[in-house]
């Protein structure tokens, strides 16, 4: 069979099970979309090529399957870079596919060429030039090979407009992937690690266990959860691990961190034992590494073993898949029961509870996001997949709607990237047609990628965004308030009408500025089938427009700064 | 301390800059970085040395073998090995007289001279560093006009190959 290099970029995509890509045409890219509508492949057309990596990332973490961005040459690659290194932190499994200008043009400053695997190199897991239409079948076998096998991450493909055009006769790659190097990851013998933490855990008193992405992304839920009864210890998670481990759990400790819950970030500092499961010690999870569980010893399991031992050295290191550890190390320990602890734990969490914003049951309290987010979670019962972009929004998304299932939080933890919501749910919702997807975005942010709403509509697209309108950078506009004199230097947004914008291109939209206004809001676009947009105007400042617990930089996870109403409790 | 890492490495395009950007995007110094052909045709060998600790080498090393061209990565310091530094000092001679004691200079070192032009001549010296850091002192008083030193190549004594998987 006679192909063109086009015809084997969809060819190939369609043999690696790919049912829809996320892109925009241009000059260099468009001799492969020419052939698009012969392989029965969705093509979503986003607004902005960032629009497109987001997209095609948020798909992969709502499916699990590989998401595909294709972009142009020179800007369309350039604009991809920011999805990129979104998908490179948070370990999230896309192929770019990028036209470049023709083979013999590179390298003289061609109309739209850029180094894109030059630029893109410490930013993929690998990427890829084709300078031989004969080695394209197998590069993009590779390439999804690569994104979804060891620790997942994004790859590119830059494709010469000449190896789009020419022919060659297509014979489909074999299964196996002739990667030599690829092979030693992942190879070392854990058994004697595995022994070792075995005793570690039978002889400590005061363990937490740290869930992270790689619980779900091993499939390890339901061992993490025999693991946890077993040994009968709190599971505290990172941003990226919730859903890891139920929030509805009883041994559920909260969320770990910079503004994770309080009982988790003070068990943490009391432990006896860090048992780390597939996470990485970022420094928003650990605050002053120095005086980070002071008398924890640690254990930490990783099938990267670039993270053992790259900020906290630690006890026992196991370099492994995260489920094949666990079901290894549960016949090794003792089934426990640690009564002493989970008391001590348990008024923690009530302490947590006394101050929480959400429990202030105040007739006039003003609306904050907390409560949205929490009025959210009710009405959709805990089931719906959320993805947020990023800021105070992220970190109340994250405190109030309490994630039971995995891959039900879609947010951008790594890179901290503002734009990402709308697009990334946008991929999500078209990965799982049926689920209910609120996307969960501040002002700021939904003004980096607003464009997006447009595919949105294009694509019929029923997303519920629930937008968190406070008139500030929210996040930036907290750290004034509290580091630097209220001095709220450039964080003031001269918003536009968002009702209006939503309208314009088409979404339903509603203005909530109190709580019944917002539950009626919210009811109503629930029950919309199309997409739709609540601009929840909620408190700028202060107290409840700040986001509570949280551990200011520099400082210890204890030394968290904590709600300060309408009681004193626990200061520190 | 100087630590010495042999990285087996697929011989495509754009391996060298894939190694050289990850030292420079972790942070890690690298001493010196030799590449070149090995007994098998698709694969290079990269001795790459760096100041560093024995942890902070290993790090080097994991991330290195992350790379998808990296065959296979081993910090060797600790193995009895032999290493080399090949050098080619251009010396200045401007009579006889210096040109003979420079000869026998080079003699003791077991260097050679291979080429010897009218005011100045080429030495070449293969040895340890440290021999030929030795060598490098000896003439500088004479006045080296330029030199060239190819960094370090070791390879582990005995059987203990580092090979990896090829296939």
């Amino acid at each position: 069979m006679i192909l063109t290099g086009a015809q084997i970029v969809w060819e190939m995509l369609h043999r690696e099970g790919v049912e829809v890509v996320f892109g925009i045409p241009g000059g260099a890219i468009m001799h492969t979309y020419h052939p698009l509508s012969e392989y029965g492949i969705r093509h979503v057309l986003v607004r902005h090529e960032q629009g497109a990596a987001h997209a095609a990332d948020g798909y992969a973490r709502a499916s699990g399957k590989v998401g595909v961005a294709i972009a142009t040459s020179g800007p369309g690659a350039t604009n991809l870079v920011t999805g990129i290194a979104t998908a490179m932190m948070d370990s999230s499994p896309i192929v770019c596919i990028t036209g470049q200008v023709a083979s013999s043009l590179i390298g003289t400053d061609a109309f739209q060429e850029t180094d894109i695997t030059g630029i893109t190199l410490p930013i993929t897991k690998h990427n890829y030039l084709v300078t031989d239409v004969d080695d394209l079948a197998s590069v993009i076998h590779e390439a999804f090979y690569l994104a979804c096998h060891g620790r997942p991450g994004p790859v590119l493909i830059d494709l010469p407009k000449d190896v789009q055009q020419a022919e060659t006769e297509f014979v489909p790659p074999t299964e196996e992937v002739r990667l030599p190097g690829h092979a030693y990851i992942g190879v070392s013998d854990p058994t004697d690690a595995i022994a070792r933490a075995a005793e570690l855990i039978d002889s400590c008193e005061r363990p937490v266990i740290l869930a992270g992405h790689g619980v779900s992304m091993a499939e390890a839920e339901t061992a993490l959860r025999q693991f946890a009864e077993r040994i009968d210890s709190p599971v505290a998670v990172t941003l990226l691990g919730k859903g890891g481990f139920p929030a509805s759990h009883p041994l559920y400790l909260g969320m770990m961190g910079m503004h994770g819950d309080a009982q988790a970030n003070r068990a943490i500092q009391e432990a006896d034992l860090l048992i780390a499961l597939g996470m990485r010690f970022d420094d928003r999870v650990t605050g002053d590494l120095s005086r980070y569980a002071p008398h924890a010893r640690k254990i930490h399991v990783d099938l990267d073993a670039a993270e053992l031992n790259k900020l906290i050295s630690v006890d026992v290191a196991v370099h492994a898949d995260l489920q094949r550890a666990l079901l290894d190390l549960l016949p090794l320990v003792d089934k426990r029961d640690r009564k002493e602890w989970h008391e001590v734990v348990s008024e923690w969490w009530e302490e947590s509870r006394a101050v929480d914003v959400i429990n202030q049951h105040d007739e006039d309290a003003k609306l904050t996001m907390p409560h949205v987010i929490d009025a959210i979670r009710r009405s959709t019962h805990g089931e719906a997949i959320v993805v947020t972009d990023v800021g105070q929004h992220q970190m109340w998304a994250a405190q109030y709607y309490r994630f039971d299932r995995p891959n039900a939080f879609i947010t951008s933890g790594g890179l901290g990237t503002m734009g990402f919501g709308l697009p990334a749910a946008l991929g999500a919702q078209i990965a799982r047609p049926d689920a209910e997807v609120w996307a969960m975005v501040g002002d700021g942010g939904l003004q980096m990628t607003v464009q997006e709403l447009a595919t949105v509509v294009q694509e019929q697209l029923p997303i519920k965004i629930a937008l968190c309108d406070n008139g500030y950078l929210g996040m930036v506009r907290q750290w004034q308030e509290m580091f630097y004199d209220k001095n709220y230097e450039s964080t003031r947004l001269v918003n536009p009408d968002f009702v209006k914008l939503a309208e314009a291109y088409g979404i339903r939209a509603w203005r909530a500025g109190d709580h019944d206004q917002a539950a009626s809001a919210i009811d109503q676009a629930r029950a919309h089938r199309g997409p739709a947009l609540i601009d929840f105007q909620v408190v700028k400042e202060g107290e409840g427009g700040n986001v509570y617990p949280m551990v200011p930089a520099g400082a210890a996870l204890h030394e968290m700064i904590r709600r300060p109403y309408p009681t004193k409790v626990g200061e520190r | 301390m100087k630590r010495t890492l042999i990285a087996r490495v697929e011989d495509r395009p754009g391996v060298l800059n894939r190694v050289a950007s990850l030292f420079r995007r972790r942070a890690f110094n690298i001493e010196s970085l030799t590449v070149g052909h090995t007994e098998e045709p698709d694969v290079s060998r990269m001795t790459i040395v760096v100041d560093s600790t024995q942890s902070g080498a290993e790090k080097v090393a994991q991330n290195l073998q992350k790379l998808v061209n990296v065959i296979r990565v081993e910090d060797i310091s600790d193995m009895p090995a032999v290493t080399r530094d090949v050098a080619l000092i251009k010396v200045e001679t401007p009579d006889n007289r210096t040109r003979a004691e420079l000869m026998q200079i080079v003699d003791t070192f077991r260097a050679r001279v291979v080429d010897v032009g009218v005011e100045t001549l080429i030495v070449e010296a293969t040895g340890t560093e440290e021999k030929v850091d030795g060598l490098v002192d000896v003439l500088r008083p004479f006045g080296i006009v330029e030199m060239v030193r190819t960094g370090r190549v070791a390879m582990v004594r005995g059987k203990n190959v580092n090979k990896g998987e090829s296939k």
